[in-house]
C-alpha cells in the first residue's frame, strides 16, 4: 500500500482526497489543511487523521506521496519540504507562480530521485491524447497555426472571497484557466521562444485578470494563438479546446470529441480516412476503476500511484513538464506588462492600452 | 420497465459533443420548448421527470402546477444538488462561504439557528437537511415521491468513505417529504457495498447501465454480478451511452438485464419519445 497524505481540502484537494480513498493501492494517512474547522468534520465522519499545517503532518505520519491542493502560492515551500523527506509528489497546477522555483524543485526533484507529477489532468483526457497522437504521427503534415482556447463561467462580478481572486496568490485566468491549454499547447508543439500581443484583461475581478490573449511564436515557425476568458456566462462549465492547422488538415479537439480533416496525400493514420472524421470520447476513453467528475481525474491518479509503485522519476506532467507551462505563463505576463516589448516604438501604444484596461475595469 | 425522462437535453449537457450540447441550450432556453416535450411525453404516457434543481426548475414546476388538470398523476423526481451551482460558488466564496450562501434566508429563525449550530457543533446532519430543505423549495405543491442524491456529491463521498451523509439523505426526504432516497452513481458496485455498511437497505440507485460499458466503473461483469444477485432497485440511466448504442440494440440488452425497474432517458423530440417508448413496449 502507498501511504499516501493531502495537504489542502478546497474543491481539487477533496476531489483528489476521494480518488485516492477509492485506490486499492492507497491508504490515506493524513490530511492537512488551514482550515481547522473541515479537517475536524473529516476526522470526525471519516476517522481520517487530521492536520492542521504540512509541518505537523510530516512529523506526525509517515508518507510515501503527498498531494498538494492548497493554493498556489503555498506549492513552492510544501513541495520542497516533501521532496526534502523523499517523498513523492503529486502537485496541482500550475507548479508555481515562479519559473525558476518551478525549474529548481524539478532539479531537487530529480537529484533526490522521487515520482513527481502536476495535475494537468487535460492530458489524460482521450481526445486530447488521441490529438497528440495524430499529431505526432504526423497526420496534418507541417503544423503551422494552433488555436487554444478555455472558457467558463467562474467570474460573473467583482467580489471574490477566495485566493482565487487574487493574483498573488495564484488565482486569476492565466494561471487557473489558461495554463491548461498552454499545457497542452507545450505537449503538442513544445515551447514558445517568444509571445507577442499579450493580454491580460480584467472583466469584474479587482485584483486578477479574468481574460488571457496572447501570440506565442516557436521556432520552427509555427505560432499559436491563445484565447481564454473565465467570466463568460455563455458556457455552463469550463471548457477547454484546441485547433490545430497544418499543410495537410486540421484537427480539432475538446473533452468529447475529435474532428479531423485530412486532405488528400495525407499520411492517414489507423482508422481515419481522406476528408471529415469524428471520434467521440465514448469510443476513445478506457474505463476508470472509480469515476468522479471524468475518467481524466482517476486516469491521472492512477498514473502517479503506478509511477510511485516503479520508482518512475520521469512521466508525464512530472516537474520539469509542468516548469515549461510556467516559463510560458510567464513569458506572456511579462509581455502583457510591456517589458518585453522592444523600445523601437514610440511607446504611445502602451499608455494607451493601459487607459482602455482601467477604463473597462471602472465599468 | 417504467421510462423516466431526464433533462440533460434541456440544459445543454451532451456528453458526447459541446457543439450539439450548445444547440440543445439554444432550442430550449424558453421553457416553452421544454414545456412541449414535457406534454409530449406526457402524452405518450410517461409519468415521472427527474430533474436536476438547476435554476429554471422552479418555473418549470409552477406551469406544471398551473396546468395540474393536463398533468394528473405527474411526478417531478428532483435530483441536488446542482453542482455546477456549488462548485463556481465554492470557487468564489470558499466552502463555508459557499455554504452560507445556499443555506436558507427566508428569515426563519430556527433554520438560522439549527444551521448555525451545526455549524459550529461540526455536525453536518443539521446542514444537509438544511440543504435539502432549501433545494426543495422550488417543488412545493407538486409530487416527489423520489428524491435523488446527484452522482458528484454521492462518489465524492462515496471514495472519502464519508458515508454518514447517505444516512440521513435516505431517513430526512422519507421523514420529511413521504419521498424514497434514491442516489446516483458512476460506481455501482462500490456504492452497494458503502450503503449495506451503513444499513440503507434495498437501496434505489440510479447508475449508467449500457451494452458498451461506458462509465460503469468497476466494469460491466461487475455491473451485471450486482443486477443478478443484490437486493436494490435499479433506474438504468445512459442506456444509449450517448447515442453510441443503436435505439434498438440499446434496449433490448438492457430489457434483457435482471432487476431494473425504470429507464431514465433524454429526448428533445415527440419522435425520440415515440422511439423510446415503442420499443420498450415492443420488446418487454
Amino acid at each position: 500500500m502507498i501511504r499516501v497524505g493531502v495537504v489542502g481540502l478546497g474543491k481539487m484537494g477533496l476531489s483528489h482526497l476521494s480518488i485516492l480513498g477509492a485506490h486499492p493501492q492507497v491508504t490515506i494517512v493524513g490530511v492537512a489543511d488551514a482550515s481547522g474547522y473541515l479537517v475536524d468534520v473529516l476526522s470526525k465522519y471519516t476517522g481520517i487523521r487530521g492536520f492542521s499545517s504540512l509541518e505537523e503532518m510530516l512529523v506526525e505520519v509517515d508518507l510515501d506521496a503527498l498531494l498538494v491542493a492548497t493554493p498556489s502560492r503555498l506549492h513552492g515551500p510544501m513541495v520542497k519540504a516533501a521532496i526534502g523527506k523523499g517523498i513523492h509528489v503529486f502537485c496541482e497546477k500550475p507548479l508555481t507562480l515562479s519559473p525558476d522555483v518551478s525549474r529548481e524543485l524539478a532539479e531537487l526533484a530529480y537529484t533526490h530521485g522521487v515520482v513527481t507529477q502536476v495535475g494537468y489532468h487535460n492530458r489524460f483526457v482521450a481526445p486530447f491524447q488521441e490529438m497528440h497522437r495524430l499529431l505526432n504521427g504526423g497526420a496534418i503534415g507541417r503544423v503551422t497555426h494552433v488555436l487554444a482556447e478555455a472558457y467558463g463561467p467562474v467570474v460573473l462580478k467583482s467580489k471574490g472571497a477566495t485566493w482565487r481572486a487574487q493574483k498573488s496568490e495564484g488565482g486569476g485566468a492565466l494561471y487557473d484557466y489558461a495554463a491548461h491549454p498552454l499545457d497542452l499547447l507545450s505537449w503538442y508543439v513544445g515551447e514558445p521562444i517568444r509571445a507577442g500581443g499579450s493580454v491580460l484583461g480584467r472583466v469584474f475581478s479587482e485584483s486578477t485578470d479574468d481574460e488571457v490573449y496572447s501570440t506565442l511564436f516557436y521556432e520552427n515557425g509555427t505560432s499559436a494563438q491563445l484565447s481564454v476568458n473565465w467570466s463568460d456566462e455563455s458556457y455552463r462549465k469550463m471548457t477547454t479546446r484546441i485547433t490545430a492547422t497544418g499543410t495537410q488538415g486540421r484537427i480539432f479537439a475538446d473533452r468529447q470529441e475529435v474532428q479531423a480533416f485530412f486532405r488528400s496525400g495525407a499520411p492517414m493514420a489507423k482508422g481515419y480516412r481522406e476528408g471529415w472524421n469524428v471520434r467521440y470520447t465514448t469510443d476513445l476513453t478506457d474505463p476508470v476503476a472509480f469515476y468522479l467528475r471524468g475518467e481524466e481525474y482517476s486516469a491521472q491518479i492512477d498514473c502517479f500511484i503506478d509511477r510511485v509503485r516503479r520508482g518512475e522519476v520521469a512521466g508525464t506532467n512530472d516537474f520539469s513538464s509542468a516548469a515549461v507551462t510556467d516559463r510560458v505563463m510567464d513569458l506572456i505576463s511579462t509581455d502583457a506588462a510591456g517589458k518585453g516589448v522592444p523600445a523601437s516604438t514610440s511607446g504611445s501604444e502602451r499608455p494607451r492600452a493601459r487607459r482602455l484596461l482601467s477604463s473597462r475595469k471602472s465599468k | 420497465m417504467q421510462l423516466i425522462l431526464g433533462d440533460n437535453q434541456f440544459f445543454g449537457v451532451n456528453h458526447m459533443s459541446e457543439e450539439r450540447a450548445r444547440a440543445q441550450a439554444i432550442r430550449f432556453q424558453d421553457n416553452s420548448a421544454i414545456m412541449k416535450v414535457i406534454e409530449d411525453a406526457y402524452s405518450l404516457g410517461i409519468r415521472s421527470f427527474m430533474c436536476t434543481t438547476h435554476d429554471r426548475i422552479g418555473q418549470l414546476v409552477s406551469k406544471v402546477k398551473a396546468a395540474q388538470d393536463r398533468f394528473a398523476d405527474f411526478a417531478f423526481q428532483p435530483c441536488m444538488p446542482y453542482a455546477h451551482k456549488y462548485s463556481d460558488a465554492v470557487t468564489e466564496a470558499g466552502l463555508l462561504g459557499a455554504l452560507r450562501r445556499f443555506l436558507p434566508e427566508d428569515g426563519l429563525l430556527s433554520a438560522a439557528l439549527r444551521g448555525g449550530r451545526s455549524l459550529a457543533r461540526k455536525d453536518v446532519e443539521g446542514v444537509i437537511t438544511l440543504l435539502i430543505e432549501a433545494e426543495m423549495v422550488a417543488f412545493r405543491g407538486v409530487g416527489t415521491p423520489t428524491i435523488w442524491l446527484q452522482n458528484v456529491v454521492v462518489d465524492l463521498l462515496l471514495g472519502m468513505g464519508f458515508l454518514e451523509p447517505f444516512r440521513i439523505f435516505e431517513s430526512f426526504v422519507r421523514e420529511r417529504y413521504g419521498a424514497q432516497a434514491g442516489f446516483i452513481t458512476m460506481n455501482l458496485p462500490l456504492l452497494l457495498r458503502a450503503l449495506d455498511e451503513i444499513g440503507v437497505v434495498d437501496p434505489l440507485i440510479c447508475a449508467n447501465i449500457n451494452k458498451l460499458g461506458f462509465r460503469m466503473s468497476g466494469g460491466i461483469d461487475a455491473y451485471q454480478t450486482v443486477l443478478a444477485e443484490r437486493p436494490f432497485r435499479a433506474v438504468a440511466m445512459s442506456v444509449f451511452a450517448s447515442g453510441a448504442i443503436p435505439p434498438r440494440e440499446a434496449i433490448e440488452w438492457i430489457i434483457d438485464q435482471p432487476n431494473i425497474e425504470s429507464i431514465v432517458f433524454g429526448a428533445s423530440t415527440r419522435e425520440h419519445i415515440e422511439q423510446t417508448v415503442s420499443l420498450v413496449h415492443e420488446l418487454s
